[in-house]
């Protein structure tokens, strides 16, 4: 291989990596989004499970 | 000696980039999602009693989810055949956007993950129905059934049934004969769909050894029993009025379309091997088939929606 070729490839081998580590962030983004109301639904359902008056629940 | 090995850039030995979020939500199937989520809607709107709006946009996530994961399990399991099915190459596992075990660790999560939800959140019936219907899709009908039988998606189908069910159980809490009713229907439309599919698809389906009924008994057994299951089809499709599940609309509906359906299976059923016109003539039932079970399924979600509202206007 020329070092003509062996630079093409090497600046071809960073674009790859620049460009799996975006991807990679976009799917961090997206798993932590989709962890984030996965919480927030558990703990909205669970208010509405309980139903109203809890303090008062809680005290009786 | 070549010098392929020596001279080939670099790069092409480079890992892979790796899938987007476009490819994970293309692992979901979102098409069969967009069906399932409607015909859950469609049980659960049917079902009597009510349901939290919050609980029940859970359960209808849940529901959606969890058949999503079953089709990135599917994709993950069916890669090798996939990709060299014209229908199926250009998924995210063939392409090298996402890679098996990827799809396999996604699927896996997202299942325990909607049933815990359905389980947890609204019920443990719905949530014990979800479980079998993603586990029947994946351990019966993907890894059992279809590289065996023809008979694949006629037992597979119930998978794909199960849907308005698990949103019937949502709201009561229990299986009954009005859901068992939503089950049969679309598990009795479920091979006159697949079968007029595979009638202008068997040279795919021969290709990679999936024994689908047109590779293994032929086009005219194939045509025979679309029209049996057709003919099948009318009365289950217009047995929800029978019970009172479904009104007027509905038998009215059922009964005409569920006989334009059995003229188009009819119809595929005198196709000669040599009528150039034969594929479009399958097709053509084929897309038929789709709009029919929306038809029935919307019609008793318009006229369950209106009972309502003329129950909260009262």
């Amino acid at each position: 291989m020329t070092s003509e070729q062996d630079k093409t490839a090497s600046s071809d081998n960073d674009a790859r990596e620049v460009e799996r580590i975006a991807l990679q962030r976009k799917r961090s983004i997206a798993i932590a989004v989709c962890l984030g109301l996965l919480v927030v639904l558990f703990y909205v359902a669970t208010l509405v499970k309980m139903g109203g008056d809890i303090a008062e629940k809680a005290g009786s | 000696m070549s010098d392929i090995g020596i001279d080939r850039p670099r790069s092409d030995l480079a890992l892979p980039v790796g899938g987007d979020v476009k490819d994970f939500v293309a692992l979901l199937k979102p098409r069969v999602m967009s069906l399932v989520i409607f015909t859950a809607l469609v049980g659960m709107v049917a079902a009597p009693g009510g349901i939290h709006p919050l609980l029940g946009g859970i359960a209808l996530l849940s529901i959606a989810v969890g058949a999503g994961a079953s089709g990135a399990l599917n994709m993950w399991y069916d890669a090798d055949i996939d990709a060299q099915m014209a229908r199926t190459a250009a998924r995210p596992i063939p392409r090298g956007k996402v890679t098996p075990s990827e799809a396999l660790c996604f699927g896996t999560i997202l299942s325990v993950l909607s049933v815990l939800c359905l389980g947890l959140l609204v019920n443990w019936v719905a949530g014990a129905l979800l479980a079998l219907t993603i586990a029947f899709y994946i351990f019966v009908y993907t890894m059992w059934l279809k590289r065996r039988t023809s008979q694949n998606i006629v037992i597979g189908g119930a998978a794909g049934a199960f849907p308005p069910m698990v949103g019937w159980a949502a709201v009561t809490g229990s299986v009954s004969l009005e859901s068992i009713l939503l089950f049969a229907i679309i598990f009795m439309w479920t091979p006159p769909h697949f079968w007029a599919l595979s009638l202008y698809r068997a040279r795919d389906y021969e290709r990679v050894g999936v024994p689908m009924l047109p590779v293994v008994a032929g086009l005219v057994e194939t045509r025979r029993q679309i029209l049996i299951y057709s003919v099948l089809l009318l009365p289950i499709g217009m047995s929800p009025w029978f019970i009172g599940l479904g009104g007027i609309a509905y038998l009215v509906t059922s009964s005409v379309l569920g006989a334009y359906f059995l003229w188009l299976a009819v119809d595929v059923y005198r196709i000669k091997d040599d009528d150039t016109d034969a594929d479009a003539r399958a097709k053509r039932l084929f897309l038929f088939s789709i709009f029919y079970l929306f038809a029935l399924f919307a019609v008793l979600l318009l006229e369950h929606s209106a009972l309502r509202l003329i129950g909260w206007l009262a």
